[in-house]
């Protein structure tokens, strides 16, 4: 069973636009952190279609890097949603607008 | 005039330095520990150390004989600009040997005169440390004399030239604290400096026209130009040596510069005879005989310095006559002269102008030295009388000769001393005076009849005022207590005066009628000299003179005895002539009157009105200060206020304008951020991919 790499390329594509959209849409800050997460392996799965592509080794290890970076991200992130949700019992992103100009 | 250079192993010339370096030496030493040690090691000091200067200008003396042509002693490099190399160099040849010889021989003498002289000084009017003070700048006077007539250059010369003039300035106002109004001394010393100074313009301008002409400072070098040159520089040489002429009129005190020479007097004795009788003012009859070569360059300038020179000597003469001040009289005679020299230089005659410089040292300061222990003396006698006393009536004067009379037998070496140096000034033979003044007759009579005259009459003149002067202080009978309690003087004082007298005597063997051993030493030197014959004629008229002027003064003065109060007789028989010869012709109220009184009427013009009202109060306060205020305050309210918080001002509105619109950009929206983030990323890639 032999994919094609544009298929998985397009695959990824979709991903990335439903992550972008997600972002850009949704108000709830858990949902747009899963469509970071959702960007991020999209761009995870466009590493690996190259990688498998040309046989190159940097694709997958770039990979492991981005999984690293996103679990890192992850923690960070949920700790401040957690701090933000004890301190204004929400965490619409629509409301934490503070810091406008 | 081709004379050769040594350095330092030059014989005994190699000593010649010494004769400078130890004078300075003792006054070095007197500054040092002079005061510690006393009075006794100070005299003891300064006359060592000017007696060792004259053994070593014996030593020249003995060296010269063998070199007669004179040698340059280079002692060091002074100043090297461009073409201009001045170096202290001395110039050791006959003229110079027979100047240094003098000075120091008479310093010499003078300075141990003046170990007892300012030791009374210190007796009566306290204060020790100025006999120290008084022998440094003794010594610094002998000093700087040697640097003048040692000197091989113009520059050096000026050096020496405007040390002696300090140094007499220091020592007129020695007693600064006295004389009229508490000031009267301090004043003299300031005519005599600020005289001097117009003389010394007058030598400056004339070093500056040398080397404008011939390029260089150094005597020889400028001689043998001059003469290489010849007619051609006949005009520059006019006028070089009018300007000497004015440097010698300032510095010998002749006519118009001799107003300062009489105030000097107010030094102490021992000064007058050193620096105002002996050696300082014949500084510019030796200057004019080292320039010889100039002046027979310029025969007009010569005949001026003649006429100048004999004026100087009969108006001078005539003043004598009618002064009461011992000391007064000798100065006039001095200035008097000094005009004898002056017009012998004049006329070409320059080794009788030496010559005549040489024995006036000797009997000028043998009398000044004798006048001030008449005047110790008679002061011995006022402390006698007033001791214990309260001063009462006008201050005592003891220098006035009024107050004298009967001296003969309280004072027997003075008066004897006195009376040989007043016949040898008065040109009796076979004295020393008798020779000079007539080597310079003899000369003016067949160079210029008019200056013979002229001198024939001061000459008279001279005879008749020391005629009158020791008749008035020796003989009659005392006319104040303090002259019948006069008393002589301890030996330090009397023998000096003994050898002097004994100079004066013996002084004219230097250059006798037909041996003539001066003119023969001076002929290395001074070229065209030639030897003056001996004019019978004109030396036994003046003597005729001479003893017609003394017989004069004994029937005026001697045959009915001047009493106490009486006034001059000859008043009696001058009259309104008389008042003019004391009242010294009114020249110093003619110079106030024409120099000093529009001169300070000029400077108070210039200080009260240019100076302090255009000025300070114009310019400064109206222009300069005004302007600024103006200017500061438009700087201030226009330029800064506008211009500058403008454009500080304007800044900060358009930052701040230009923020407010960017602010609100910034909506606090994630989802707006994110937005423009996207929109960005498509931007950037839609550029990578399209363009």
């Amino acid at each position: 069973m032999n994919i094609p790499t544009t298929y998985l390329l397009a695959l990824s594509g979709v991903m990335f636009t439903l992550g972008v959209l997600g972002v850009l849409i949704r108000r709830n800050t858990i949902v747009i952190f899963m469509s970071i997460e959702l960007m991020l392996n999209s761009a995870n799965l466009a590493f690996i279609s190259f990688a498998r592509q040309f046989s190159e080794l940097p694709g997958q290890v770039f990979v492991f890097f981005v999984i690293a970076v996103a679990a890192a991200e992850v923690a960070v992130g949920l700790a401040l949603i957690v701090t933000i949700f004890k301190t204004r019992h929400s965490i619409d992103i629509d409301q934490i607008n503070k810091l406008r100009g | 005039m081709a004379s050769i250079e040594v350095g330092v192993n030059g014989g005994l010339f190699s000593f010649a330095p010494l004769i400078i370096f130890l004078p300075i030496l003792g006054l070095l030493i007197n500054i040092i520990v002079g005061r510690r040690f006393g009075e006794r090691f100070t005299g003891a000091v300064a006359c060592t150390a000017v007696g060792l200067s004259f053994a070593v200008a014996v030593l020249q003396f003995i060296a010269l004989r063998g070199h007669p042509e004179g040698v340059n002693v280079m002692v060091a490099d002074w100043i090297t600009i461009g073409t201009l190399d001045v170096a202290w160099s001395l110039k050791i040849d006959t003229l110079s040997v027979a100047m240094v010889l003098m000075v120091t021989g008479v310093s010499t003498l003078i300075h141990i005169y003046a170990v007892g002289y300012m030791h009374e000084d210190v007796r009566f009017q306290g204060d020790p440390g100025r006999y120290t003070r008084f022998f440094v700048f003794f010594n610094l006077f002998v000093a700087s004399m040697m640097v003048l007539v040692t000197a091989n250059n113009f520059l050096m010369m000026f050096v020496g030239w405007e040390g002696v003039g300090l140094c007499s300035y220091l020592l007129i106002g020695f007693w600064f604290e006295k004389g009229e109004d508490g000031i009267g001394n301090a004043v003299a010393g300031k005519k005599a400096f600020i005289t001097n100074r117009i003389g010394d313009f007058g030598f400056l301008i004339a070093m500056f026209l040398v080397f404008w002409q011939f390029g260089s400072l150094e005597f020889d070098q400028v001689f043998t130009s001059a003469q290489a040159a010849g007619a051609a520089v006949g005009g520059v040489a006019t006028a070089i040596t009018l300007f000497l002429l004015l440097g010698a009129t300032g510095k010998s005190a002749q006519i118009p510069l001799f107003v300062w020479l009489p105030d000097a007097m107010a030094g102490p004795t021992p000064v007058s005879a050193l620096i105002h009788a002996a050696t300082m003012v014949t500084a510019g009859i030796y200057m004019i005989a080292r320039n010889h070569v100039l002046f027979e360059l310029a025969p007009f300038s010569s005949t001026m310095v003649a006429i100048v020179g004999g004026a100087t000597a009969l108006f001078a003469a005539t003043i004598a006559v009618g002064q009461f001040d011992i000391k007064r009289v000798l100065a006039y005679s001095t200035i008097s002269q000094l005009g004898f020299m002056v017009a012998a230089v004049g006329l070409g005659a320059y080794v009788a102008g030496m010559f005549h410089l040489v024995t006036h040292a000797f009997f000028k300061a043998l009398l000044f030295l004798s006048a001030g222990s008449v005047i110790q003396g008679i002061e011995h006698g006022h402390h006698h009388i007033e001791h214990g006393k309260e001063a009462t009536g006008p201050p005592f004067d003891p220098q006035d000769m009024r107050n004298m009379g009967g001296l003969r037998s309280k004072m027997k070496i003075t008066f004897w001393v006195y009376l040989i140096g007043a016949l040898t000034l008065s040109g009796i033979p076979p004295l020393a005076g008798f020779f000079s003044k007539d080597e310079i007759l003899a000369d003016a009579s067949h160079a210029n009849p008019a200056v013979y005259w002229l001198l024939a009459i001061a000459a008279f003149f001279t005879a008749f005022y020391m005629g009158r002067q020791i008749l008035m202080v020796f003989f009659g009978k005392p006319r104040s207590e303090a002259a019948a309690h006069a008393m002589e003087n301890p030996p330090v004082m009397t023998v000096p005066l003994i050898a002097l007298a004994s100079l004066s005597v013996l002084g004219g063997i230097l250059n006798l009628p037909g041996v003539h051993s001066l003119t023969d030493w001076l002929h290395h030197t001074l070229e065209h000299v030639h030897a003056g014959e001996f004019n019978f004629i004109v030396a036994g008229f003046s003597t005729l003179l001479a003893l017609l002027a003394i017989t004069l003064a004994y029937l005026i003065y001697g045959r009915t005895k001047m009493k106490k109060g009486e006034p001059d007789p000859l008043r009696k028989i001058l009259g309104p002539i008389f008042v003019g010869m004391h009242n010294k012709w009114w020249v110093d109220e003619l110079y106030d009157l024409l120099i000093i009184r529009p001169y300070v009427a000029l400077a108070a013009f210039f200080a009260d009105i240019v100076d302090w009202r255009f000025w300070h109060d114009w310019f400064h306060d109206s222009v300069l200060a005004r302007g600024f205020r103006g200017l500061a305050w438009w700087l201030s309210q226009a330029f800064d206020l506008r211009v500058i918080d403008g454009i500080a001002n304007g800044l900060a509105d358009v930052t701040k304008g230009v923020a407010a619109r960017l602010r609100t950009l910034q909506t606090g929206y994630v989802r707006n951020y994110a937005l423009s983030v996207f929109a960005g990323v498509i931007l950037v890639l839609g550029y990578f991919l399209f363009r």
